[in-house]
């Protein structure tokens, strides 16, 4: 098997986000040049072009590679817990709940509470999955993956009552919601300062992650503490995802192609994968929002139809792959 | 360390499963130099007996003693820097190299944050080349065979370097030359570096020419106990409940079924 070395992987990814950032910030309803960006960004002034960058699109920059961030890392977690290297991070139900609790929260008309409503949701999910699926003292991954799939088309049926309840005229934000949406984003701290920490912590059990994936038994007898890495990374990708959910609603595909497409690359030593996910899924959202700013300007697009659109051919082009 | 304590013991072992009891009061010593082979029919209970002396599961009742101290008092590190366990089927659902998979079996030697050292690379390359793999050190592990993929796991085991060595059905796969080598190897680690080794197998002959001590695992009940006393072929014909005779050869004996 031959492979670039780990570190040009990583490095090539680290330009491939500053390049996609860079983009994010230039490309947009008007153009701004580079010049302008960087003075936006290190010596603010009272320009209307550095207003634009400090105000609209840094935010949903950073958000973007947030929200990308965190689902391609709670997805490399998820396909290692569930030794299934089609996992994705929504494969326990956890949007599903997180979208039942916005949108129960937009039905109400407390917009203001979206961003919690959407949390609870996700934690009511992975609580209500994990509850269900204990049994003989562990998580048996198949269990999880059939309670997850069983819980997930409930919350599907909730979300499909509350849609054809809902007045016509909320319909609209609720399935950009739905889709996966950053137009909301309006600060990028949190999603960024989430990310960091999920992925220190996760870093700090990467190894033992590693061994992980290959089953219970073997990495146990290799000395890592199964139940307590389990839960711990179970607890790490389920904060994640519903940290991104809440961001930017139910961003499909990205937690999925990209552990899947990198670990093509780098292998599934953990200690290379989990950050490389992370930029490969930070800068692939960052450059589909840009996209789904620009393509039809004036008008968006959900970013979440661009990450599918590009996703489900990229992906059944690499299951191809594989196969032969 | 103290000879008089053996590497591995347990006492008044019983193992259950669910809806049945497999063996009660079963108690035996492992000494280093040591090579112990559990026989017995499918499903007896040997892969449990395996686990359990590897401190995987807890047993029904009893007790077992790494270094004559509790199995249970080792924290799973601590655990696997002196006991390493090959499982009867071990998986790999993510590509990785034959080079990696051995590498793993450092991981309880290696600190955290600490990448690994080349000393730990030179032992994995030293495993693999043990068991012929040297030369598939690179190739993804998903592409070799199930018995290349066999010897890729036991030089895991090996890379591990551990006192007391546990394996379940550690020739599962292996064509014949193979099968011998890789006995010879586990045999040489007891009877030259002083390591203590209690493997399950299926092949008899294999086993009488290479165990020291036997554990005989029927359905109903459990010996433990010198090969040479126990390796006979009435004891194994009542054991499986097949005809076997003893075949004796200037290189040991065979046992055949009638």
């Amino acid at each position: 098997m031959h492979r670039i070395p780990h570190w040009i992987v990583l490095a090539a990814l680290a330009l491939a986000a500053v390049a996609a950032f860079a983009l994010a910030l230039t490309a947009g309803s008007v153009d701004i040049g580079l010049p302008t960006v960087a003075r936006a960004l290190w010596a603010p002034d009272d320009d209307a072009g550095a207003a634009v960058v400090r105000e609209l699109r840094l935010p949903r920059a950073v958000a973007a590679f947030a929200v990308g961030g965190l689902l391609a890392l709670a997805g490399t977690l998820m396909q290692v817990l569930l030794r299934n290297p089609l996992a994705d991070p929504y494969v326990l139900g956890l949007s599903g709940g997180a979208a039942c609790g916005a949108l129960a929260a937009l039905l109400a008309g407390a917009a203001a509470l979206v961003t919690p409503a959407a949390f609870a949701g996700a934690l009511v999910s992975t609580l209500v999955v994990f509850g269900l699926a204990r049994g003989e003292g562990a998580w048996a991954p198949t269990r999880l993956l059939l309670t997850g799939v069983v819980v997930a088309t409930g919350w599907g049926a909730l979300i499909m009552l509350i849609l054809t309840t809902a007045p016509e005229a909320q319909v609209r934000g609720m399935l950009f919601w739905l889709i996966g949406d950053l137009s909301g984003a309006t600060r990028g701290g949190p999603g960024l300062l989430a990310l960091a920490g999920v992925l220190i912590v996760a870093m700090f059990l990467a190894r033992d992650a590693t061994l992980l994936a290959r089953g219970d038994t073997t990495a146990a007898s290799l000395g890592v503490p199964v139940r307590r890495i389990t839960l711990a990374l179970h607890a790490l990708a389920a904060f994640a995802t519903a940290v991104a959910v809440t961001l930017a609603g139910s961003v499909g595909f990205v937690g999925l192609v990209i552990p899947h497409a990198v670990r093509l690359v780098i292998g599934n030593d953990q200690r290379w994968l989990m950050p490389a996910a992370v930029l490969a899924g930070g800068a692939l959202l960052m450059l589909a929002d840009t996209l789904a700013r620009t393509l039809v300007a004036p008008a968006q697009l959900p970013v979440g139809v661009l990450t599918a659109v590009v996703g489900v051919p990229l992906f059944l082009w690499l299951l191809r792959r594989s196969a032969s | 360390m103290n000879s008089t304590v053996p590497m591995l013991s347990c006492h008044g072992l019983a193992l259950t499963v669910p809806g049945r009891t497999l063996c009660r009061d079963v108690a035996f010593d492992v000494r280093a130099g040591e090579c112990w082979i559990v026989v017995g029919p499918n499903g007896a209970g040997k892969s449990t007996l395996l686990r359990t002396l590897a401190g995987l599961r807890p047993p029904a009742a009893g007790t077992i003693a790494l270094d004559g101290e509790p199995i249970a008092n080792f924290a799973p590190r601590r655990r696997a820097q002196r006991l390493g366990f090959l499982p009867q089927d071990t998986f790999d659902a993510f590509p990785a190299t034959a080079l990696e998979m051995a590498l793993g079996g450092r991981h309880p030697h290696v600190r955290r944050w600490h990448p690994e050292s080349a000393e730990d690379v030179r032992r994995a390359h030293e495993a693999l080349a043990a068991v012929g793999m040297g030369e598939a050190a690179m190739r993804d592990v998903q592409t070799l065979s199930g018995g290349e993929r066999r010897r890729v796991a036991l030089a895991t085991l090996l890379a591990q370097d551990t006192a007391v060595l546990l394996l379940d059905e550690p020739t599962n796969h292996l064509d014949v030359a193979h099968e011998v080598r890789s006995l010879q190897l586990l045999a040489n680690l007891a009877r030259d570096r002083g390591r203590a080794v209690v493997m399950a197998l299926h092949d008899l002959t294999l086993a009488a020419r290479h165990a020291t001590n036997v554990v005989l695992m029927g359905c109903d009940k459990v010996e433990a106990g010198k090969a040479v006393d126990l390796l006979s072929a009435e004891r194994l014909s009542a054991l499986y409940g097949q005809a076997l005779v003893a075949v004796a050869h200037p290189r040991g004996t065979a046992f055949l079924p009638v």
